[in-house]
């Protein structure tokens, strides 16, 4: 689908106009569960659960962060959907925190339903919890726990976007995202497997192989429709040799909406199951596939609900897997990949785990000629897929879109055809930016590449 | 009036002192027990060196990527802060209060700089309120609190600067300026001049987790 015609195609087009001022009522968008659950809910009740969770469950970080704003507004351009709305301040993180968990503060929670559905397009849909604004607070304040705190609040009134919700009820029912069950999980591998046997013919997919080196964990997704990645992680590793094992039990999918959705509950089912599977297994460490959620879920959220502070395995991520096995000679390059590419940093392995270097140095390895975009590292702008955005549907897709412009620009500016991107929820976001903007673009993960370029001795 | 000035210079300075400081370490502990109780997950990760690292980067002007993006008003809360807590610490007429009340023989500001120091911190408070009048992203988050704390900072050193030069009423003025002195003194733990109190610490913290958990900056 080409860009909206009206709107224009860049931000810097936008700078001349004219600032506008909205509400979520001028944007309101229907979701089914949202306008079921409010339904249902009086202020006294809203004023209940607000004060339940705001006496009970945080404490000094939120009521700090409150008096050490000063409401100074420079946030507002960390955002990008501040930018791409040409600085509407109702999308500015301080506007946003205003808008919902500032108001419900002020108000001990007396607020009337409809203006909670509103709270909860902005917060489920309007903040992608990517941290960006991080870097622009003087005081330091986390805008993205922030509206952690009000999805907590909102999950806790049911009132949480229909397919979000659907998502986390899978979580919660099968221990992955997609209610795959655990034969179609087993027989996935096998068939991936099977189909790797054609071109290694020694190779295999280790099930529950205890004492191994590493338990690779991916997200649902992968089995469900993108079988092709487990198929790749398997070349890799055969290749390096890495003694490595899945597991045969839930606990595989190391993925986590519940986190997003405010679920803290399920949250911490799904990260104790996924530990306890590799305690189980005796592996030395978890090496987690190219996900960025999945590794803020189980490297710095899961963890903290469990009341760990360290992790019982150690965990990384495929991109410092990838580096590991490229420093040390285990994977050889053949040829590096002859086109030119650009790199964007998912929030949750960059800002989140300061893989923005070995990201750069894997790159470097394995493509030929790699354009940084502006900006990029720690400041890079979001994928506006991230925090559970994407997952909350196609009603709120041209929320993403509209939310994005820049990234648009971004991506434009640089003048390639490939981004890499090693975490899926950046692949769904700029694959749809990619198209509705027409930037002509496709996307790879690292292993995609590294597949494609690496010496495959024993390949027929 | 000079009852009032008397009493104000007198039990009212004491009073504004005991108020400041027991109300702030007051709130502090306070919030500090809430969040040992409920923030645990949080305080785990406290490091001094990546507090400090995050504390120090930001104290550079134009360090960050906020600082960078937004020059004026960098300019203009270094500016701000610096005229402010040295002005009220050091000019000179301070200085002979130092003396009187605590017996503390302190280095004073020279007469010229701590008028710049007072007209500056006006003139700061009046971009500050600009911003806060003609920015559409900062007037859409401004609450009332916002414009009493700016009166409270910008009141003491317009008066100062009145009285020191005898523009105006000048006893009015003095009375004025010991009094909204005494009053930015008790504002500090009470209305959100208490970022003074907090932000080292929100900032402290979120250089921790950016530090020893993300391993990111956080500039």
């Amino acid at each position: 689908m080409p860009a909206n015609e009206e709107a224009p195609s860049t931000v810097q087009d936008g700078r001349e106009r004219k600032q506008q001022v909205t509400t979520v009522a001028d944007r309101r968008i229907e979701d089914a569960n949202l306008r079921r659950a409010v339904a249902k809910l009086d202020t006294d009740k809203i004023a209940n659960v607000v004060m339940a969770v705001l006496e009970g469950e945080v404490g000094a970080k939120l009521k700090m962060y409150n008096q050490a704003c000063v409401r100074c507004g420079l946030c507002s351009k960390a955002c990008h959907y501040y930018v791409s709305h040409d600085g509407d301040p109702s999308y500015s993180p301080v506007g946003k925190a205003t808008q919902t968990i500032w108001k419900l503060m002020r108000q001990k929670g007396r607020v009337r339903p409809d203006e909670l559905y509103d709270m909860a397009q902005i917060a489920y849909t309007e903040c992608n919890l990517c941290r960006r604004c991080v870097h622009y607070c003087p005081t330091g304040i986390d805008t993205g726990y922030i509206i952690s705190v009000m999805r907590r609040i909102l999950f806790k009134l049911g009132v949480t976007p229909l397919y979000i919700t659907d998502t986390a009820n899978s979580h919660s029912g099968t221990f992955n995202q997609m209610w795959v069950k655990e034969d179609e999980w087993i027989d996935s591998l096998q068939w991936q497997e099977d189909e790797a046997r054609d071109e290694f013919p020694n190779l295999r997919i280790p099930l529950e192989k205890e004492g191994a080196d590493i338990l690779y964990s991916v997200i649902a997704p992968e089995p469900k429709f993108r079988t092709q990645l487990i198929y790749q992680a398997a070349a890799i590793f055969h290749v390096a040799g890495v003694d490595w094992t899945m597991c045969a039990t839930p606990g595989w999918d190391n993925s986590d909406m519940a986190m997003f959705l405010g679920d803290s509950e399920t949250m911490g089912r799904l990260k104790r199951m996924h530990f306890e599977t590799a305690q189980r297994l005796r592996v030395k460490r978890i090496v987690m596939g190219e996900c960025g959620h999945a590794f803020r879920s189980v490297y710095d959220t899961g963890n903290r609900w469990l009341g760990w502070r360290d992790h019982p395995v150690p965990v990384i991520h495929s991109v410092e897997f990838f580096w590991d096995l490229l420093e040390s000679g285990k994977i050889k390059i053949d040829h590096k990949l002859d086109e030119t590419v650009t790199i964007h940093d998912p929030c949750n392995i960059v800002r989140g785990r300061g893989l923005t270097e070995k990201l750069r140095e894997v790159t470097r390895a394995i493509c030929r000629d790699v354009v940084e975009m502006e900006p990029h590292g720690e400041h890079n702008y979001c994928c506006a897929a991230g925090g559970g955005v994407i997952n909350c549907g196609p009603p709120f897709k041209s929320v993403r879109m509209a939310g994005n412009r820049i990234k648009a620009d971004q991506l434009r500016a640089t003048g390639v055809k490939t981004v890499i991107a090693p975490c899926h929820n950046c692949h769904g976001g700029l694959e749809d930016i990619i198209n509705h903007y027409g930037l002509g673009m496709h996307l790879k993960f690292l292993g995609d590449i590294i597949y494609e370029c690496m010496e495959k001795p024993d390949a027929v | 009036m000079r009852d009032v000035y008397a009493f104000l210079t007198g039990p009212g300075a004491w009073v504004a002192w005991a108020v400041f400081l027991v109300g702030s370490i007051g709130r502090l502990f306070f919030l500090c027990r809430l969040a040992k109780a409920r923030d645990a997950s949080s305080l785990a990760y406290m490091s001094a060196g990546y507090s400090l690292r995050s504390i120090l980067h930001w104290l550079i002007p134009f360090g960050t990527l906020g600082w960078k993006e937004n020059p004026a008003m960098t300019a203009a809360t270094f500016v701000f802060h610096v005229c402010l807590v040295l002005g009220a610490l050091f000019v000179s007429a301070h200085a002979v209060l130092w003396s009187s009340a605590f017996g503390l023989d302190i280095w004073s500001l020279p007469e010229a700089v701590g008028d710049a120091f007072s007209l500056a911190v006006v003139a700061c408070c009046l971009f500050f309120a600009a911003r806060r009048l003609f920015l559409v992203e900062v007037r859409y988050v401004t609450t009332p609190m916002d414009w009493l704390i700016l009166a409270i900072a910008a009141v003491p050193f317009a008066t100062g600067f009145l009285a020191r030069h005898h523009l105006g009423p000048y006893e009015l003025m003095a009375v004025l300026h010991v009094l909204s002195g005494e009053i930015l003194l008790i504002a500090i733990p009470f209305t959100r001049v208490s970022h003074a109190l907090f932000a080292p610490l929100t900032r402290a913290y979120i250089g921790s987790e950016f530090g020893a958990v993300r391993h990111a900056k956080d500039w």
